[in-house]
């Protein structure tokens, strides 16, 4: 197969990856294609955060000591890069979540808790992860707002033409898509999805768990009005994650949770907050992995965005064709590489998506079967569950090649 | 320790591949007595049991299902295997069957098992010992709902 030069040093990168150095119980190369589910972590991040519990480790906003100060700059500072890596206008507009389900919930509970009325529409794409509609079913269920689904085509795309229908009805309050599908890879148009939602007088909540590991993020250029993520899909650790929205918007809303760190003032009268982002952060915060997360943005940004997509096209028109050829092979989502991420979902004729990941497992690679947190996707699809191959910077084709091998030997066990 | 993974065809053999493409049993049963809906949230596989329980025997067992070789072969197998038997005797089974699943080596071996001895290799693949379970739990569920 003819590929193009990469335009990253693959060799270089995995080098930086300490655990694709590893190897599986009996002795094979660590084949890693679940990077939907979490990313490896480069040494960078690594060292920061043992640097950060090394030599900064303290309480943050609270000791009037050096080292509190120092934890505190450092805390604040990571707050400043990843509103950098986003395009976020302010720094303040990034509130400290656990990941893009706890953002999530804190735009559904607390923005949702004090605008939704009964009546009104909070549109979904069938497309979604389970956090991207619970949330809303939860609050609907609370204040009376009704959860509309907006279908997708033949190829996983949503249906511009049925969001605009249902946006028709004047009632949407809240849209909330997905940048990138976990399940397919379909990447939605943002930016047109801002326009209609916005015509619509609707609020525009974009879940960009798997959007902000893969495409160079400016939430100003996207046009929504929040933007959720989790760090450990994007090289961080877990448990750190960032909700971004608009400062008007962050202001004007109600605590989420209670407690230490967001307060003004504790009567035993009533309390009084602090203005966004502390309001909404209550309690010690998760400081070693929010520097962790602005070490991840560092290396992601030294690597290149441009360098990033190129390389993950690479994997995804490679893996289209080698993996797509395979026999008795259907992949979802969209055909047109350009459309979509690395991410192979597919059904392979005769053999259970669990059957699949468990032979692919014994030949060393480590893929997902199962419905993907995405229920509805998989009822749309007419399938129970799929098996799903994704990629990240450090995968290569030569490991597409080993998937593709591992298949055929699926397809031979259960011919 | 051999910490080697376990070669495919331990788990995938003959008899399994032959119950999953040909399943027994596999239909609705009219007028059931026990009827038992089992579902694995993680991995999607669903089975219905429905079965015939007169004077303590079970009479006719039958099931429908989705899912992976594993689940359906066991299930298929289990119907074959239950039909006829006392209640009592289906229960022993089933934890005979579940000592199999935890590598209890006897269980392996024992004759009463028939078909489902073709199991015992699942017990060396951890994550997919639900899967095997899967229709003994429904029966399990079923006679004791009736019991
Ligand atoms: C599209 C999408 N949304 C939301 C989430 C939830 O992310 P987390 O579990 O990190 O909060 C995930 C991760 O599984 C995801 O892939």
């Amino acid at each position: 197969m003819n590929t193009v030069a990469p335009l990253i040093d693959t060799a270089a990168i995995r080098s930086e990856f300490p655990i694709l150095a590893t190897s599986t119980e009996d002795g094979r190369p660590l084949i890693y294609l679940d990077n939907a589910a979490t990313s490896q972590k480069p040494r960078a991040v690594i060292d920061a955060i043992r640097h950060y519990y090394e030599h900064d480790n303290a309480n943050v906003h609270r000791g009037l000591y050096d080292l509190s100060r120092r934890a505190t700059e450092a805390y604040e500072g990571a707050r400043d890069r990843i509103a950098r890596f986003i395009g976020a206008a302010f720094a303040d507009e990034v509130i400290w979540v656990r990941g893009a389900t706890e953002g999530i919930n804190l735009v559904a509970h607390s923005w949702g808790g004090a605008n939704l009325k009964r009546g009104d529409e909070i549109v979904l794409s069938v497309l979604e992860h389970h956090s991207n509609i619970v949330p809303w079913q939860l609050i609907a269920e609370r204040t009376g707002a009704v959860v509309r689904f907006v279908d997708i085509d033949e190829q996983g795309r949503i249906r511009l033409d049925e969001l605009r229908a249902v946006l028709a009805s004047g009632h949407a309050r809240i849209v909330a898509i997905g940048h990138v599908s976990n399940a397919i890879g379909t990447i939605h148009p943002v930016q047109e999805i801002a326009r209609l939602a916005h015509e619509a007088g609707a609020l525009l909540v974009v879940d960009g768990a798997q959007g902000a590991p893969h495409l160079k993020i400016d939430v100003q250029a996207l046009g929504c009005d929040f933007y959720a993520l989790s760090g450990h899909k994007m090289c961080g650790p877990m448990g750190i994650g960032a909700l971004w929205g608009r400062r008007e918007l962050l202001d004007a809303m109600p605590p989420y949770m209670g407690g230490g760190e967001m307060i003004d003032y504790v009567g035993t009268d009533g309390s009084t907050f602090k203005t966004s982002p502390h309001r909404f952060e209550a309690g010690t915060p998760n400081v070693g992995g929010a520097i962790g997360l602005a070490a991840a943005a560092d290396y992601l940004d030294g690597i290149g965005h441009d360098a990033l997509w190129s390389h993950e096209q690479e994997l995804t028109r490679y893996g289209l064709e080698v993996l797509g050829g395979t026999d008795g092979i259907t992949i979802f989502g969209p055909h047109d590489a350009a459309e979509r991420t690395a991410v192979f979902s597919f059904a392979l004729e005769g053999v259970h998506p669990h059957d699949v990941a468990t032979i692919v497992d014994v030949e060393g690679v480590a893929v997902r079967a199962g419905h993907h947190c995405c229920q509805p996707l998989m009822r749309r699809l007419g399938v129970p569950a799929t098996t799903r191959a994704s990629c990240y910077l450090y995968n290569t084709t030569t490991e597409i090649d080993a998937l593709a091998r591992a298949l055929e030997r699926a397809r031979a066990v259960f011919r | 320790m051999d910490r080697s993974t376990p070669p495919l065809n331990s788990l995938f053999q003959e008899l399994i591949l032959e119950h999953y493409k040909r399943p027994r049993n596999k239909g609705e049963l009219p007028d059931p007595d026990v009827s038992i809906h089992m579902k694995n949230p993680t991995c999607g596989d669903e089975v219905h049991l429905q079965m015939h329980v007169k004077d303590g025997v079970i009479a006719n067992a039958m099931f429908v299902g989705e899912g992976c070789s594993i689940s359906q072969a066991s299930i298929s197998m289990m119907t074959q295997l239950v039909k006829g038997k006392p209640v009592d005797e289906a229960l022993g089974l089933a934890a005979q069957f579940t000592r199999m699943m935890h590598g209890d080596a006897d269980a392996a071996r024992d004759k009463r098992m028939g078909d489902l001895r073709s199991l015992a290799g699942v017990a060396k693949f951890p994550v997919r010992v639900k899967c095997a379970l899967l229709g003994w739990n429904a029966l399990e569920e079923g006679v004791g709902k009736t019991g």
